[in-house]
């Protein structure tokens, strides 16, 4: 089917979409008031910057639907083109997912087991060693409503939701009056930990300046204090914080009465990584020795943790799973993407909603450009112009319905603005999955 | 001469909002390619905003044009750049087991072009 048979809402009436949800960072504020005129939203009423060019950025672009080495091509030949890829990989992986429905995720999870190959999300490349410190340590954890309701100490560290997540502030962990912040903003003691003074630290009570790649010692500095040790003055050499200003820190997290760590890729992608997290998550779960106290990772898009929750409920892992032995195995640094293509493994990828070819080392890119690639995506990018077969999608939350999920793991329904001549990815992986079956019976 | 800088690839607003607008827009090119320096080693280093400046390590390299970085965001000695092409290219493929490559806090030289 050629994308002009494809039903296109031509009209240019007005249509107010109420209680719509943005899913361009992952706080999926879900208050959104849409004015749709046509195939184009002219009004996003409580979106912030972010999610204004989000939504008004997302009209119809006149690309084919299908292609195969850069030629328009039928859908059903591009999707036969697909699986045929996919089954004659001995290493496939699949990559992305982090902006696409759940729905999809489940389907693109379904391919790679048929297929035994390999899963990865863009979690990976984001807070994937978050999710190997809460094997590590565990997660103390609440929820982003908990937090407007109870936190009276907020705490970010290596993250800058001024700018990454500009409503994380106002909708829940600043500014909010809450059950027991009947005064909001003033109730709070807000402070950042940061090697940068962002725009984040003006919205604060303190700044402290961390000396880059420090976050291990500090965390664990804190600990120490926390627990009564003796802890050396140099850690100011290392850190840049003063000895006295850290137990100063300290006394102000034990006399919270709810207090909350909310962390960034300041900790997950530098030097130490996970190692950081722990230290982190590990200092929030020592606080509740005398208070309560949760630590929360940022997560960037709209349905990253979507992807976490996805993967884990359907191979009990959440990033990094190989299927190719018939159950899954998980082991970051093997079956992560960056890994597998920069060291030259995969034969094969199927890439949903996101653009390694933007992101990945140089390695890594060099042997993706190598290999027959699947990409979905609703824009053209890098990834989608090195495609062996690429897929025009529609754009999830504005023209499709599905579930996301917040950064705390709640999910969180869409509601779509308009109809779009292009299939979702959840239909165009559907519609691999069952060619793929369909081959694999016939062959038995 | 060429001296060494801690570089730290991150988010802004402005790539956030020109992502949006598309990843082939002057905007979001000229955001992700712009360095930003703070005003003393600008000034010690005898740059103006626009200048080209020259930065590798063991991986790659770029030159891109730079610019003074607001106020006090930024201490001596660090580099800011919005992640993208150019902060990928510094990048190495090793992630020490971890699935994540080194992405912030890279050691960079780096020398008026
Ligand atoms: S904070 Fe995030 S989810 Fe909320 S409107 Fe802004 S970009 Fe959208």
């Amino acid at each position: 089917m050629s994308i002009a048979e494809l039903p296109v809402d031509k009209t240019d009436e007005l249509k107010i979409v109420k209680d719509a949800t943005c899913t361009f960072c992952g706080c999926v504020c879900d208050d959104m008031e849409l004015t749709v005129e046509g195939n184009k939203i002219t009004k996003a009423k409580n979106a912030c910057v972010l999610g204004k060019s989000w939504f008004f950025n997302h009209h119809i672009e006149d690309s084919p639907e299908a292609t195969i080495a850069g030629q328009p091509v039928p859908f059903e030949e591009a999707v036969e083109k697909a699986a045929d890829i996919l089954l004659a990989a001995t290493y496939p992986i699949t990559y992305g997912l982090s902006d696409t429905t759940s729905e999809a995720q489940r389907v693109a999870i379904a391919i790679t087991d048929w297929i035994g190959g390999t899963i990865d999300t863009t979690t990976s490349v984001c807070h994937g060693p978050s999710g190997m410190a809460f094997q590590g340590v565990g997660e103390v954890t609440c929820s982003l409503g908990e937090i407007k309701n109870r936190a009276d100490f907020v705490l970010f560290w290596g993250c800058n939701p001024a700018e990454g997540h500009p409503r994380h502030f106002t909708r829940y962990s600043l500014m909010p009056k809450g059950q027991f912040l009947p005064n909001g903003r003033k109730d709070r003691t807000a402070v950042l930990i940061d090697v940068r003074k962002t725009k984040t630290a003006r919205a604060m009570d303190y700044y402290l300046q961390l000396k880059p790649r420090s976050d291990f010692e500090l965390a664990w500095a804190l600990r120490g204090i926390a627990a009564g040790v003796e802890v050396d003055p140099d850690i100011e050499q290392i850190t840049g914080i003063p000895l006295d200003m850290l137990e100063d820190l300290v006394s102000k997290m034990k006399e919270a009465k709810f207090g909350v760590i909310m962390f960034g890729m300041g900790l997950t992608m530098t030097r130490g990584k996970h190692i950081n997290t722990e230290a982190v998550l590990a200092l929030a779960r020592d606080m509740n020795k005398y208070t309560r106290f949760a630590a929360k990772p940022l997560r960037g898009h709209g349905n990253v943790t979507g992807a976490d929750n996805i993967v884990a409920w359907s191979t009990g892992y959440p990033f990094g799973v190989n299927l190719n032995r018939g159950y899954p195995r998980f082991n970051p640094g093997e079956f992560t993407t960056s890994d597998t293509l920069a060291r030259g493994e995969a034969d094969a990828a199927l890439i949903i909603a996101s653009d390694p070819m933007s992101n990945f080392s140089n390695p890594a890119r060099e042997h993706l450009s190598k290999i027959p690639t699947v990409v979905l995506d609703p824009k053209l990018s890098e990834t989608a112009k090195i495609a062996t077969v690429a897929f025009t999608s529609a754009t999830y939350g504005i023209n499709t319905p599905g579930t996301v999920y917040r950064m705390d793991d709640v999910p969180i329904p869409l509601r779509p603005a308009f109809e779009s001549p292009y299939r979702s990815d959840q239909t165009i992986l559907t519609a691999i999955e069952t060619r793929i079956r369909e081959k694999q019976l016939a062959a038995l | 001469m060429a001296e060494e800088f801690i570089l730290i690839p991150g988010r802004t607003s402005k790539q956030g909002t020109t992502l949006n607008e598309g990843k082939y827009t002057d905007g979001y090119l000229e955001e992700i390619s712009t360095l930003q320096i703070c005003e003393q080693d600008m000034q010690r280093l005898g740059l103006s905003d626009g200048d080209q400046v020259r930065m590798w390590n063991e991986i790659g390299e770029v030159t891109v044009p730079c610019k003074t970085s607001k106020g006090d965001e930024l201490p001596p000695g660090l580099l800011f750049i919005s992640y993208g092409m150019w902060s990928s290219a510094l990048m190495g493929g090793d992630t020490q087991g971890s699935g994540m490559p080194d992405s912030k806090g890279l050691d960079v030289f780096l020398e008026p072009a």
